[in-house]
């Protein structure tokens, strides 16, 4: 194990914590913004310094590719190759094989693709995948999982959790560096809390250094989500740090976040502003739009990073999908703001106000009280209340009887009309 | 504005040392305008822009026709200009009509009423009304009027046509201008023809500008008749009075322009070397030239540049150059450049126009010092042999 997690602040089941990592000391909740060839879309490394970026997820398929993982061992490991100091994050390359190229094909042995240099089968497999991650020397590296899409159901779900739980030993076995290197185990199992259980078990027998919470944000609907995310975090080590994979809207984040995960990553803020879009405290910005060609205020006039100190939207309105410096400038502002999610999310654990940040974020992200019920169902689960920021009419609790879950002793019946 | 000379060179070369102040910030000359999209360098947002040395990349060159689609001059003025939009307080910005990239003067669209320029958004007309009204929102430090640039193969009447248009807006852009020409820059154009070119830069120099831009340059003429050109053109300007040259970018040509006594120089080269993958290498200094004798790295390249897209530097972990102070430089090798350029990632660009840009402002750097030692000649001829022999060693 090389890692230390230290949980520094508590509220209810939500945590903020120091993660020591090889490369850099981290506070959790944390963001990894995905820097799927080794780099982030547009920022140099002072810069995602600046913002406080503190660790970079890679992507092991892309990076295998392009320029291999061999070469990267050969200049000294993916630190180095692209001068990063702080912390990385590799995948294992399995879930980019299965999206990015609809020819794949897990077996036993492991996925089978076809090569998009020259067409000819492949097979990488847990050892395979480890050995790759190895040579690139990320501080964190994940276990090969049986990616299995949210939506699908019946056997295949239950084939996936169990392949997945033999693959854990085998990438185990393959894990050359692990002094140097923390190998997280990646809980499936789809949205069958009878399976999600046997992972979360299964994985935590193997004492791992950490564990991620794999198989969601695939398009599964928003209650059964969070649902998932509270059974595993329950169910996984207080002294271990957990990962939701593919988590990135700043209200899952803090959904989340307050149901006990603790790192997230997404392509979404880098993505969202090569199309124009900019993160705000309110929900989003559509830079494109008319009206903000003459804009003359900041992005978010509370943000403090060096996009919003210096550009108008105006400015901005004119640049947006017709220049690099337009995606350079958005992605620098939209990881700010999740890097202040972050922050903000680990100072008001530490600090004991946590509900408050709660309710204020979602006071200005729903001013109208409109907060959805999946938002709301979450939150008594998280202890969090957040009746203030909804209108009467929304707080549908009723929609909780629905589902089958006895909510009423969490429910004062002033909040329940 | 204030400018002066320092230094001339002593003999045969019209090379010249001077010093030009705006407002609280002065640069000395030689010197290199930064070519920008937009206003700002393509891929250098103020807080990158500040890596560089100081005071030598304050100079930025802004094109007015980059803000015909927007933003509204209403909003770009509530703003507070240019340098408020962009988040330059302190860069000296100098506007200049027409680019090659994204704003190229096209003659034969260009009428009486206005010039025209190929746009992404099409061609547009701009008639020395619209041009003004971009300049007083803009709030540029110095802008050159409005011209009707034509390339060096047009006949004798349309470049007549062009140095008449070419004076006749300079005297409109002066009337329209609340500050009645105090940042103007007079614009001399007049082709290939060394009569037409006489004739604009003293009909130019007889009207209040504060300086001069000479344009219809890097449109397809000749080598021997730019120096020429060049040439005569300086001898009809006052000396006491900065000029601007545009689109003379390589280095010999920048060599050849400082020696016909340019003060400043406005190009796109660095951002045409930075989209194909290039990196400058070339020895800035007459020192480094002597370090560097004989050994010539002419893998791929030129040898005043390399093509960091080439396999060679696949595995090359040395810096681009090795004695670079630049962000690129001190952080990133050869290896790393490759990989993002094969990947086609942004942050290529981003360290190349960096490094780029770094290394260009050095060689200016070495210019003014050659020429306020009485070196410049020297420094001139040396740079043009060892290109020589490098080019003749990559040869053989
Ligand atoms: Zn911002
Ligand atoms: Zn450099």
């Amino acid at each position: 194990m090389a890692l230390r997690f230290e949980v520094l602040g508590r509220f209810n089941r939500a945590r903020a914590a120091r993660l020591t990592l090889p490369h850099f000391t981290c506070q959790t909740p944390l963001f990894m913004p995905v820097g799927t060839q080794g780099t982030i879309k547009g920022l140099t490394t002072d810069q995602l310094e600046a913002i406080g970026c503190q660790i970079i997820l890679g992507n092991t398929y892309h990076l295998e590719l392009r320029p291999g993982s061999q070469l990267i061992d050969d200049l000294g490991g993916l630190h180095k190759f692209m001068n990063w100091k702080r912390a990385l994050l590799t995948d294992s390359g399995g879930f980019q094989m299965v999206s990015l190229l609809h020819l794949a094909d897990i077996t036993e042995e492991g996925v089978t693709f076809q090569s998009p240099v020259d067409g000819k089968p492949m097979l990488l497999t847990p050892e395979e995948s480890i050995h790759i991650q190895n040579n690139i020397g990320a501080d964190i590296i994940m276990a090969l999982d049986d990616v299995v899409k949210t939506t699908i159901t019946g056997p295949r779900i239950e084939e996936a959790m169990y392949r997945t739980l033999r693959w854990i030993d085998r990438c185990i076995s393959a894990h050359k560096k692990p002094d140097v290197q923390n190998l997280f185990g990646i809980v499936q199992g789809g949205l069958d809390p009878v399976l999600r259980d046997i992972c979360v078990r299964g994985l935590v027998e193997r004492n791992l250094p950490g564990y991620a919470i794999g198989g969601l944000a695939g398009g599964e609907d928003k209650d059964s989500f969070w649902r998932v995310v509270a059974q595993c975090t329950a169910g996984l080590p207080e002294d271990k740090p957990r990962y939701v994979m593919g988590v990135g809207y700043p209200l899952d984040i803090v959904v989340c976040s307050a149901l006990g995960a603790d790192m997230y990553d997404c392509v979404y803020p880098t993505r969202t502003a090569r199309f124009g879009t900019a993160l705000v405290p309110e929900g989003v910005l559509k830079l494109k739009q008319n009206a903000m060609a003459t804009d003359e205020r900041p992005i978010d006039p509370s943000c403090p990073c060096m996009v919003c100190k210096n550009y108008t939207r105006a400015y901005l309105h004119c640049l947006v999908t017709k220049d690099p410096m337009g995606s350079q400038l958005l992605s620098y502002h939209n990881l700010s703001f999740m890097m202040r999610l972050s922050r903000d999310l680990h100072m008001s654990i530490l600090e004991g106000r946590f509900p408050e940040f709660v309710r204020g974020f979602l006071r200005v992200q729903f001013p109208k009280g409109d907060v959805p019920k999946w938002v709301h169902n979450a939150m008594e689960v998280a202890g969090i209340d957040i009746s203030e920021c909804c209108t009467p009419t929304n707080c549908q609790h009723d929609a909780m009887e629905d589902t089958g879950v006895d909510i009423s002793e969490l429910c004062p019946p002033t909040k329940c009309p | 504005m204030r400018f002066a000379v320092k230094k001339i060179c002593a003999g045969g070369a019209k090379a010249r040392a001077g010093l030009l102040q705006i407002g609280s910030s002065s640069v000395e000359t030689p010197a290199l305008l930064l070519s920008t999209r937009k206003g700002l360098p393509a891929f250098m947002s103020c807080d990158l822009l500040s890596s560089l040395p100081l005071p030598d990349s304050l100079l930025l060159n802004v094109c007015p026709t980059h803000f015909i689609e927007g933003p509204p001059s209403k909003t770009l003025s509530n703003i507070g200009g240019l340098h408020r939009m962009l988040g330059l307080p302190d860069h000296i910005l100098v506007a200049t009509a027409g680019e090659p990239i994204e704003s190229l003067p096209s003659s034969e669209a260009s009428n009486k009423f206005g010039a025209s320029f190929e746009t992404p958004s099409g061609r547009k007309l701009v008639k020395p009304s619209d041009y003004m009204e971009l300049i007083s929102s803009m709030k540029p430090d110095l802008w050159a009027s409005l011209a009707d640039e034509v390339p060096a193969w047009v006949n004798e009447k349309r470049n007549k046509t062009s140095v008449d248009r070419t004076l006749r807006w300079l005297d409109a852009c002066i009337a329209l201008d609340a500050a009645v020409g105090a940042n103007g820059l007079g614009v001399v154009v007049g082709g290939s023809s060394i009569e037409q070119r006489k004739l604009c830069a003293t009909e130019v120099s007889k009207r209040n500008v504060s300086g001069f831009w000479i344009g219809g340059f890097g449109l397809g003429e000749s080598v021997e008749e730019r120096c020429n050109l060049l040439n005569a053109v300086t001898d009809c300007l006052p000396s006491e009075k900065p000029r601007i040259v545009s689109r003379l970018g390589l280095p010999e040509e920048v060599l050849e322009g400082v020696a016909s006594g340019i003060d400043l120089f406005d190009s796109t080269y660095i951002y045409q070397l930075t989209m194909g993958g290039f990196a400058l290498i070339f020895p800035v200094d007459m020192v480094e030239r002597e370090m560097q004798n004989g050994v010539v790295d002419s893998s791929a390249g030129d040898s005043t540049k390399i093509n960091l897209r080439a396999t060679t530097y696949r595995k090359d972990t040395s810096r681009i150059v090795d004695s670079c102070t630049c962000f690129t430089c001190q952080n990133h090798t050869r290896a790393y450049l490759n990989h993002l350029l094969n990947v086609h990632e942004m942050l290529a660009q981003i360290l190349l126009e960096i490094h780029n840009t770094h290394h260009y402002l050095r060689f200016f750097r070495s210019i003014r010092e050659a020429i306020k030692d009485g070196e410049f000649d020297l420094f001139w001829k040396q740079f043009v042999e060892n290109r020589r022999s490098q080019i003749a060693a990559a040869v053989l």
